[in-house]
């Protein structure tokens, strides 16, 4: 069985189609990525799984009793909301000091627990929000670009972080990344994403593919190819006929 | 001890301020400050409304608030920006309001009773309806707080953990319409925003949890309510504003010394 099952999913932006016929699913233990260029409905999908959005077409089903941690992007904590990282943690409610002191030793921050949200550097915050995902123990680990705002050493590190709690407690990871040498190195799956699923695989098999070439290019020449993705779109594994401009559903 | 003046007047402050409190914070955390503005100022469309259908003046001036909140959360996030879209709606249900109560040529109303409060007048039937919002107000946020301060960190985190950051909003704007109708009479339509958020603003340079900051608002904002009324009396001022004027002067004190205190 599946941690989460996509089937058929589309999303909708007021008039404007996100994503289209999405279908894709997570199995436990596993590490997916999801690469692809701004504005091809990374987010939507994510904000899809936790709920936070409605499928305009198509569904998202849960495995039953799995739980889903998820790390947002980079969050504004207001400077007038004074708040612990311990109660942070707490919230909405029932969890212990236990819970809090494991999952915050298991992000890598163990003595931040008294420290004021707000007075975080960015990557304690990441690591906060990490623990936070991970305190109901679950199952799949969503993360939406959580390394945005680090510099290079701070989110090579945060991803050796990833990969320990996965080793630990073997839960999957679904994650959107930018960084492409590390989406390349650590994941099992790659999901090139770009309105739909362009292509997918490992990152071997993605690394190759026209398809994620045209969106990334082979070094310098990503905006190019950026730009002929766009009118060139004549791979043929989706029997879906549409274009990226106006991806109907 | 309800039929001195002064005493149901310091009763009815310290009701307002208990349930602008806990408000308080949220409209400061959220930066809702101009939206608790325009749901105050709608509250006197409400006071004409009642008086020519001859309605409870606390049912009117709520329902005009829950109205005008729910007007703005739904207009939000349609195109126009939202401190534009709140003082189009503050000012303009400010003045068809005026206007409205002018319509009334049958009732003589004391307007600057609504406009600025008119705290020495509460009788014991304001009294109860005020504390009777209050304990609302309070029991509303208390029973919501978690979710609400979870769905008020991002709103993302909230879904991800089961709540509806939507529904909660609407708890928030019902507890506001509570708070604006019940604290008309004391304050009045212009000041009621002062009362939410200057407590809080003056709770936040001494608190370290969410909770702590509603407390401290609540007690300063009764101090303010006491020590206000007190000084109308002696200085013969206006009640509702001094209340106000003492609200400032902790805000301006707990500022400067939470400034020095963090400079060191």
């Amino acid at each position: 069985m599946s941690l989460v099952q996509i089937e058929d999913l589309s999303v909708r932006y007021g008039a404007r189609t996100v994503l289209s016929r999405v279908s894709l699913s997570i199995q436990s233990g596993e590490i997916v990525t999801i690469v692809g260029p701004n504005g091809s409905g990374k987010t939507s999908l994510l904000r899809v799984i936790i709920g936070a959005m409605k499928p305009f077409q198509g569904h998202v089903k849960r495995g039953s009793g799995v739980t889903i941690g998820y790390v947002p992007q980079k969050l504004h904590i207001d400077e007038t909301l004074p708040i612990t990282v311990a109660r942070f943690l707490k919230l909405p409610g029932g969890r212990t000091a236990t819970d809090i002191d494991q999952a915050l030793t298991q992000a890598g921050v163990p003595d931040l627990s008294k420290a004021q949200l707000s007075q975080l550097s960015g990557g304690q915050f990441q690591r906060v929000l990490l623990a936070r995902a991970l305190i109901g123990k679950p199952d799949l680990l969503l993360l939406d670009e959580a390394t945005q705002g680090l510099d290079q050493r701070g989110s090579a590190s945060f991803y050796q972080q990833i990969d320990q709690v996965r080793q630990n407690t073997g839960c999957a990871v679904l994650m959107i990344s930018h960084e492409l040498h590390v989406v390349m190195s650590a994941s099992d799956r790659v999901i090139c994403l770009n309105g739909h699923v362009c292509c997918e695989g490992t990152p071997a098999v993605v690394a190759s593919a026209p398809e994620y070439r045209a969106l990334f290019g082979t070094g310098t020449g990503g905006a190019l190819a950026l730009y002929r993705h766009e009118h060139d779109h004549g791979h043929d594994h989706d029997k879906h006929t549409h274009n990226h401009t106006e991806a109907a559903e | 001890m309800f039929d001195d003046f002064m005493m149901r007047a310091a009763l009815a402050g310290i009701g307002v301020a208990i349930a602008a409190a806990p408000l308080g914070c949220f409209v400061v955390w959220r930066r809702m400050a101009y939206f608790g503005d325009a749901t105050a100022h709608a509250a006197i469309l409400g006071v004409a409304l009642s008086l020519a259908f001859s309605m409870s003046i606390f049912i009117g001036t709520m329902a005009v608030a829950l109205l005008m909140a729910l007007t703005v959360s739904v207009l939000s996030g349609r195109g126009y920006a939202m401190d534009t879209l709140l003082g189009v709606l503050a000012h303009s249900a400010l003045a068809f309001g005026l206007v409205a109560v002018s319509f009334l040529s049958g009732v003589r109303i004391d307007l600057m009773a609504y406009l600025f409060g008119d705290i020495l007048a509460v009788s014991r039937g304001d009294l109860l309806v005020i504390w009777g919002g209050a304990a609302l107000v309070v029991m509303l946020t208390g029973w919501r707080w978690s979710a609400l301060l979870t769905s008020t960190l991002n709103e993302d985190l909230a879904y991800a953990s089961g709540i509806d950051p939507k529904r909660e909003q609407l708890a928030l704007t019902f507890a506001l319409a509570i708070t604006v109708a019940v604290a008309i009479k004391v304050v009045g339509v212009l000041l009621i925003a002062a009362m939410l958020i200057i407590p809080a603003a003056a709770a936040r340079p001494m608190s370290r949890t969410p909770e702590g900051m509603a407390v401290a608002a609540g007690i300063i904002g009764m101090l303010s309510a006491v020590i206000g009324l007190r000084a109308a009396y002696i200085f013969d001022t206006p009640a509702g504003p001094s209340i106000v004027c003492v609200a400032a002067i902790a805000f301006l004190t707990s500022s400067v010394i939470g400034s020095l205190i963090s400079a060191r």
